[in-house]
C-alpha cells in the first residue's frame, strides 16, 4: 500500500471526522514545535540551554508520536505514524501558524514557546479531565511536560524582558513578531467546535481568558508592553492555510520520505 | 609547623598512582600532570560539543519520527557529556569560559573526526556505529584513569553511550536490509568514514609524543595502537554481518597474531586535519563561534536579571 | 560580562537515599541551576530530588590534613562491633 497521503483534508461533517481533525491539530502543533526546536541543537546561547531545548524538543516529538499513534488506530486512511508525520501535503497539516514561525533569535524562540506553552498548558489541563479516556490519558502525560515548558519559557521571558536594555528591546521585538499568530489558538476550528459540543474539547473562550490573564501578568512583570494585535485571521488549524515558512519547514522535514518513498529507515 | 617537602609530596603522589588510588582535585599533583589533565579532558569536552554538529545536520531531515527522537536524544547526551567533562576539568580550578574561548579561537584541539562532513542519512548510522564505537573503546579504558573526576565522568558517559552505538548500528542494519540504493548509500558512508575513524585513536605509539608520560601517570590506560586494534577486531565481524566491505584491501584475519591485519593509514591526512586543513574545520568552528557570539546578550541578560533580584 | 557562576549538584536517586554529589552546572540563579541540573543529570530517571549550591560556598578539607583528620579514627577499633569477642551462646547481641 502506498504511504502517500492522497486524500483531501478530512471534512468535519461527522463526529469521527472532527475527532480525527482535532487529533491532527494536537499532533501537528507538537510535531512542528519539536521540529523547529531541533534547529537550535548545537547552537544555543549556552551549553546548558542546548540541553534544555533538546529536552523540550524531545517532549514535543514524543507527544506528536503519541497522538499519531492514536490516529493510526482510528483513522482508516492512516497506515503508520511516519506516513502521518511526513507524507502529507502542506494543506493537510493543522497546526497553528505560531509554531511554524522561524526560531529567529533566542528571544523569538522564547516568545513563541511562552505564548504557545501557556495556551497548551490550559488546553491540556482541560483535556486530561475530558470524557474521552484515550485523549485524557495522552493529555495527562503531556501535561506534566508542558508545565515545565511553560515555566521554562516564562522564566526566560522574565530574564530577557527585565535583563539588559538590549535583551529588553529584543524580547519586545520578538513578541511583536509572533503575537498575532497566538490568537489562532483561540479561534475555533470546525473540529474544535464539534469536539467542544461532544464535551471533549474545552471552551476556547475560557482558555483565552486564562491565557490573557497569565500572559498580561507575565509581560507586566517582565517590564514588557502588550503588543498591538494586528491580523488575527490565521486559520491553518481549520483548513491548512499556512504562512510562507511552512513550505520550507516541510521541504526539509519530508526530504527523505519524498526522495525515497515507501522504504524502511 | 611541619613542612612536607615537595619531594615527599611527589613520592606520595607516585605511590598513589602505583597503588591505583585515584587523584582527587585538591590533592597535590605535579604541574605537568595537572596540565596534561586540563589539556586532555577539555579536548575531550570540546569533541563532545562539536560532535553535535555533523549529526545535527540530519536531525531536521531524519526519515522517521522514532529515528528523529533517538538521534535528538543522542545529540543531547553529547551536550550532557560535554558538560560532565567540563565539570570534571573545572574541579582543577580552570574556568570553562576560558577553555571554551581557547577552543573557539582554534587554540585547543578536538577530535579530528568531526571535521568530516555528514553527507547522507547513512552517515548518521555510520557515525553512531563507528565513531561512537571507537569513542567507547577509548572511554571504556579511560574509566580507569587516575584522576577521580575524569574517571567518574567516564563511567557515567560509558553507561549512557551504549545506546548510541546501538542506534547507529540499527540504522545501518535497516539500510543493509533495504533497497540497492540504500545499501549503496551505506557502503559509500562506510568508505568515507572508515579511515578517519581508525585515525581517532591517534598516531602510532612510536610517534605519539604525549603518550608515554600519560601512560606512566595512568591518565591514559592503553596505547593508541592497542585500542585501534581492539576496535578493528570487534568491528570487522559487525561489518561482515551487514554484508558491507571496508575500503582496505589488506584487512584480513591473522590467525597467528589472533588479530585482524590492516593496511597503512594515511597519517599525512591526519596531520593535515589536525593543522586545520580538514574539509569542515573552518565551518565547524565558525558555527560554534557565531553561536557563542550571538548568545552573549542572552548570557548577559541572565546575569543582569539575577543581580537585580538576588 | 562575566561567566555564569558555578553550582554543585546533588541528586537523591530515590526516597530513602542520601543526596549524592554528581557534578556541576553553570547558572545565574538557583531556579535556573535546578533546571540545568535536571536536564544535565537526570535524563534517565536518575533522581527524585535535586540540591544545588553555589560552588563558592563549598568548603573542603585540605588533603594535606588527611592524616591529621582521618588517621586517628583508624586506631579506634573499639568503635566497631567486631572488636568485642563474646561467647557464641550469647544471642541477639
Amino acid at each position: 500500500m502506498s504511504r502517500t497521503f492522497d486524500t483531501s483534508s478530512p471534512t468535519t461533517t461527522s463526529t469521527d471526522e472532527a475527532k480525527i481533525h482535532y487529533l491532527f491539530q494536537l499532533a501537528d502543533n507538537a510535531l512542528i514545535m519539536g521540529q523547529r526546536l531541533c534547529e537550535w541543537t548545537g547552537v544555543a546561547p549556552e551549553l546548558e540551554i542546548d540541553l534544555a531545548l533538546c529536552n523540550i524538543a524531545l517532549d514535543h516529538l514524543g507527544q506528536a508520536n503519541a497522538w499519531y499513534e492514536y490516529l493510526v488506530e482510528i483513522y482508516p486512511q492512516a497506515t503508520d505514524v511516519d506516513q502521518l508525520a511526513f507524507c502529507r501535503d502542506e494543506h493537510q497539516y493543522y497546526n497553528i501558524t505560531l509554531v511554524e514561525l522561524p526560531n529567529g533569535d533566542f528571544a523569538q524562540t522564547i516568545a513563541k514557546m511562552a505564548l504557545f506553552s501557556i495556551f497548551n498548558y490550559y488546553l491540556h489541563d482541560a483535556l486530561r479531565q475530558c470524557s474521552d479516556a484515550r485523549i485524557a490519558a495522552i493529555a495527562a502525560r503531556s501535561y506534566k511536560e508542558i508545565q515545565y515548558h511553560r515555566r521554562y519559557a516564562s522564566n526566560w521571558l522574565l530574564r530577557l524582558g527585565d535583563g539588559t536594555d538590549i535583551s529588553h528591546e529584543r524580547m519586545q521585538k520578538a513578541l511583536d513578531i509572533v503575537w498575532d499568530h497566538a490568537f489562532e489558538a483561540f479561534t475555533p476550528s470546525p473540529a474544535d467546535h464539534i469536539m467542544h459540543q461532544q464535551g471533549i474539547a474545552p471552551d476556547l473562550e475560557q482558555i483565552k481568558a486564562l491565557w490573557e490573564d497569565e500572559v498580561h501578568q507575565l509581560l507586566h512583570k517582565a517590564t514588557l508592553s502588550i503588543p498591538d494585535t494586528g491580523f488575527t485571521g490565521y486559520r491553518a488549524k481549520s483548513d491548512g492555510v499556512h504562512t510562507e515558512h511552512m513550505g520550507y519547514l516541510l521541504a526539509e522535514m519530508q526530504y527523505m520520505q519524498r526522495r525515497y518513498p515507501n522504504l524502511q529507515w | 609547623m611541619e613542612h612536607t617537602t615537595s619531594i615527599d609530596l611527589e613520592k606520595r603522589f607516585e605511590e598513589k598512582i602505583a597503588r591505583e588510588l585515584k587523584i582527587e582535585p585538591k590533592d597535590w599533583m605535579p604541574e605537568e600532570y595537572r596540565r596534561m589533565l586540563i589539556r586532555q579532558i577539555s579536548q575531550h569536552a570540546h569533541s563532545e560539543v562539536i560532535g553535535m554538529l555533523p549529526e545535527k545536520n540530519w536531525l531536521t531531515r531524519a526519515p522517521t519520527l522514532r529515528r528523529k527522537m533517538a538521534l535528538l536524544a543522542k545529540i543531547q547526551d553529547e551536550a550532557g557529556h560535554g558538560l560532565y567533562l567540563y565539570s570534571a576539568v573545572e574541579t582543577l580550578g580552570v574556568s570553562r569560559e576560558q577553555l571554551y574561548r581557547d577552543f573557539l579561537d582554534g587554540k585547543a584541539k578536538y577530535s579530528n573526526i568531526f571535521n568530516y562532513p555528514a553527507l547522507t542519512w547513512a552517515d548518521i548510522g555510520v557515525i553512531g556505529w563507528l565513531v561512537d564505537g571507537a569513542a567507547i573503546v577509548n572511554q571504556v579504558s579511560l574509566q580507569r584513569t587516575s584522576f577521580g573526576p575524569y574517571a567518574r565522568a567516564m563511567v557515567r558517559i560509558c553507561k549512557e553511550e551504549n545506546f548510541h552505538q546501538r542506534q547507529g548500528y540499527s540504522i545501518c542494519l535497516t539500510l543493509a536490509r533495504g533497497s540497492a540504493e540504500q545499501r549503496q548509500m551505506l557502503q559509500d558512508a562506510i568508505n568515507r568514514w572508515w579511515w578517519p575513524v581508525l585515525m581517532m585513536f591517534g598516531p602510532p605509539d612510536a610517534e605519539s609524543k604525549h603518550s608515554q608520560k600519560s601512560m606512566k601517570w595512568k591518565i591514559k590506560r592503553a596505547s593508541n595502537d592497542t585500542l585501534r586494534q581492539k576496535f578493528i577486531d570487534q568491528t570487522v565481524p559487525q561489518l561482515e554481518y551487514l554484508g558491507m566491505k571496508a575500503p582496505d584491501p589488506h584487512l584480513k584475519w591473522n590467525p597467528e597474531r589472533g588479530h585482524y591485519d590492516y593496511g597503512p593509514i594515511d597519517w599525512e591526512e591526519f596531520w593535515n586535519v589536525i593543522r586545520g586543513k580538514g574539509p569542515c574545520n573552518k565551518e565547524r568552528l565558525r558555527t560554534k563561534r557565531v553561536a557563542y557570539e550571538e548568545g552573549q546578550w542572552v548570557r548577559d541578560a541572565a546575569i543582569a536579571y539575577a543581580k537585580e533580584y538576588n | 560580562m562575566k561567566e555564569w557562576p558555578l553550582w554543585e549538584v546533588f541528586i537523591r536517586s530515590k526516597n530513602g537515599q542520601y543526596h549524592k554529589h554528581v557534578g556541576s552546572v553553570h547558572a545565574t540563579d538557583a531556579q535556573m541551576a535546578i533546571e540545568h541540573a535536571r536536564d544535565t543529570y537526570t535524563r534517565r530517571n536518575e533522581g527524585v530530588s535535586i540540591w544545588v549550591v553555589p560552588s563558592k560556598y563549598i568548603t573542603a578539607s585540605d588533603p594535606e590534613d588527611e592524616d591529621m583528620l582521618f588517621e586517628p579514627a583508624k586506631d579506634k577499633v573499639y568503635r566497631h562491633p567486631t572488636f568485642y569477642k563474646l561467647p557464641d551462646d550469647v544471642k541477639n547481641i
